[in-house]
């Protein structure tokens, strides 16, 4: 393939997306809105990757109070981990790390069941059933991904609180009461608003990649396996990239440093 | 050979299109990927109650033709026509509502394997009234009877043999009787009895709702089969016709080959055709 082929093709993957990802959120204004399928999508994403989300959760803010609280020893400033543990994980970890698990969970599961569905016919037989897979598939998909990664990560950071805690306590030696006012008093508007606005986008992301990769499967089993794969690599990357903009740019709108 | 009760289905729930256009047209349709041109200026035509069955060898655009009909793709140049309306022009949204009038059996059944099989021959009408209920239950029954599978309405497509699953693909197509049907090699890697089992019941689909068909097949043994008998619903089989008599519903074949049409005639045409190459398929 030449250069300008590739190029050609790469722009055209990005067209595609965006439209996918226009289209998806277009039909939330259009009738059917497949309410039982988002409940089924919600069902699947959410309290499918519960398990997962607290299990990292919880080891994530336990190692965070374990490596900062060395740093903090060096300053006489023990007593500041629940705040670190806070800060770092509604801002930052609580959301990403919940957005990267639930994108190897999910994003790959979308990408291999509608992949299969392209590679069997079962996408066009439902187009020739007279039934859109965009209102059918993907729009219960990215809105059961975005709502369910919302609450997978307030869990997430409270489940993080309690693993720094339970280093604080047992491994520190240092009062809860006093942890858990320090995390909680520390929080400002601006972290919640920062921490609770990226899973949005995160599982938008989520949801439309997986859909976008297993919707344009092609080959076979083999094509298949191909789409999973990178729907879960370019859904992290995104992730991460977003991450960064986004927090940039939140933190420039809500003048916060 | 099967025999299978004849339970009336219900009327069709999508708005009858305009009788008096035709069901299929294509004209001039052309069709490439990349540098492989599969269709090459396509012409033909099906009449209403007409059944065409479509040959050419492996890669010919046969199963493309199909998909050209209900949308699916767009050719590269021509016009389809479908019940009327032109499916070329119109974008994808706007064609959900003619492909409500359209069944399409797949080569390879393309049931929805998460669903039942139940829920796959109601697909059609849950996704218009949104429930599983009552009626739909009567309706789902009453098409996988004519198909002869009542009993599996709760197994899975997994637990189907293939002959099976291609019946209930019929089921599914023809649930809310379509007024054009379309066939992608319904007996396509079956044994010889599962496969007359298949050409029964579309005999019999064709005899008793007179429904526009398409059919691409690789055998022309089905089509001939097709073409020799008819369906008879006293005795509720298939009977093979009197030498020199011709079924009620007209039936045609349709060769293709290199991206044109080579041949486009009945049964008799078909018999006295002097192209090498018909004879060299035929024999």
């Amino acid at each position: 393939m030449s250069p300008t082929e590739l190029a050609k093709e790469k722009v055209r993957s990005v067209q595609d997306y965006t439209f996918l990802c226009l289209r998806s959120l277009a039909n939330l204004f259009q009738k059917p809105l497949y309410l039982a399928d988002m409940v089924q999508q919600a069902d699947l994403i959410g309290v499918g990757s519960l398990p997962i989300v607290v299990l990292t959760g919880f080891f994530t803010g336990a190692v965070l109070a374990l490596q900062t609280s060395n740093t903090l020893e060096r300053f006489g400033s023990i007593t500041l981990v629940g705040q670190l543990v806070s800060t770092s994980m509604v801002r930052e970890l609580g959301p990403v790390l919940t957005g990267l698990m639930v994108a190897g969970r999910n994003a790959s599961g979308m990408a291999s069941e509608l992949g299969s569905m392209v590679v069997t016919e079962q996408i066009d037989a439902m187009r020739a059933l007279g039934t859109d897979p965009m209102k059918k598939l993907v729009t219960p998909r990215m809105v059961a991904t975005v709502f369910m990664l919302f609450f997978l990560t307030i869990i997430s950071d409270l489940v993080g609180l309690v693993g720094g805690l339970a280093i604080a306590k047992v491994l520190l030696r240092l009062d809860a009461r006093q942890y858990w006012s320090n995390a909680w008093q520390t929080l400002v508007f601006q972290d919640i608003f920062m921490g609770l606005s990226k899973p949005v986008m995160f599982g938008f992301i989520i949801a439309t990649i997986g859909c976008f990769y297993g919707l344009n499967a092609r080959g076979g089993t083999q094509g298949v396996g191909r789409a999973t794969t990178q729907a879960v690599v370019a859904s992290s990357v995104l992730i991460l990239a977003v991450d960064l903009v986004v927090t940039r740019l939140l933190m420039a709108v809500l003048s916060y440093h | 050979m099967m025999s299978a009760p004849t339970l009336p289905l219900d009327s069709p729930l999508a708005a009858v299109s305009d009788p008096s256009a035709p069901a299929l047209v294509f004209n001039d349709v052309a069709l490439a990927f990349g540098n492989n041109e599969v269709l090459r200026g396509v012409s033909f035509r099906l009449a209403r109650g007409e059944t065409k069955a479509l040959f050419g060898v492996a890669g010919s655009g046969k199963s493309l033709s199909l998909k050209l009909s209900l949308g699916l793709l767009k050719p590269d140049a021509g016009r389809i026509t479908v019940l009327g309306q032109d499916v070329t022009a119109e974008r994808e949204e706007e064609l959900f509502g003619l492909r409500e009038k359209v069944g399409m059996v797949f080569q390879e059944s393309a049931l929805f394997d998460s669903l039942t099989v139940a829920e796959n021959v109601a697909f059609r009408l849950m996704e218009e009234h949104g429930v599983y209920d009552d009626e739909i239950d009567r309706r789902v029954r009453e098409a996988l009877r004519f198909v002869e599978l009542e009993h599996t309405v709760n197994l899975f497509p997994s637990e189907l043999s293939g002959g099976m699953r291609r019946r209930v693909a019929i089921a599914r197509a023809i649930i809310t009787q379509p007024e054009l049907l379309l066939y992608d090699s319904p007996t396509g890697g079956l044994d010889p009895v599962t496969s007359n089992t298949i050409i029964e019941l579309i005999v019999k689909q064709r005899d008793v709702y007179k429904t526009s068909s398409l059919l691409v097949s690789h055998r022309l043994q089905d089509a001939f089969t097709m073409a020799t008998h008819q369906f008879d619903k006293e005795a509720n089989r298939m009977v093979a016709l009197p030498e020199g008599q011709h079924c009620d519903v007209p039936m045609s074949f349709l060769f293709l080959r290199e991206g044109k049409v080579i041949f486009d005639g009945d049964l008799h045409e078909l018999a006295h055709t002097q192209d090498e190459y018909i004879k060299e398929y035929i024999s």
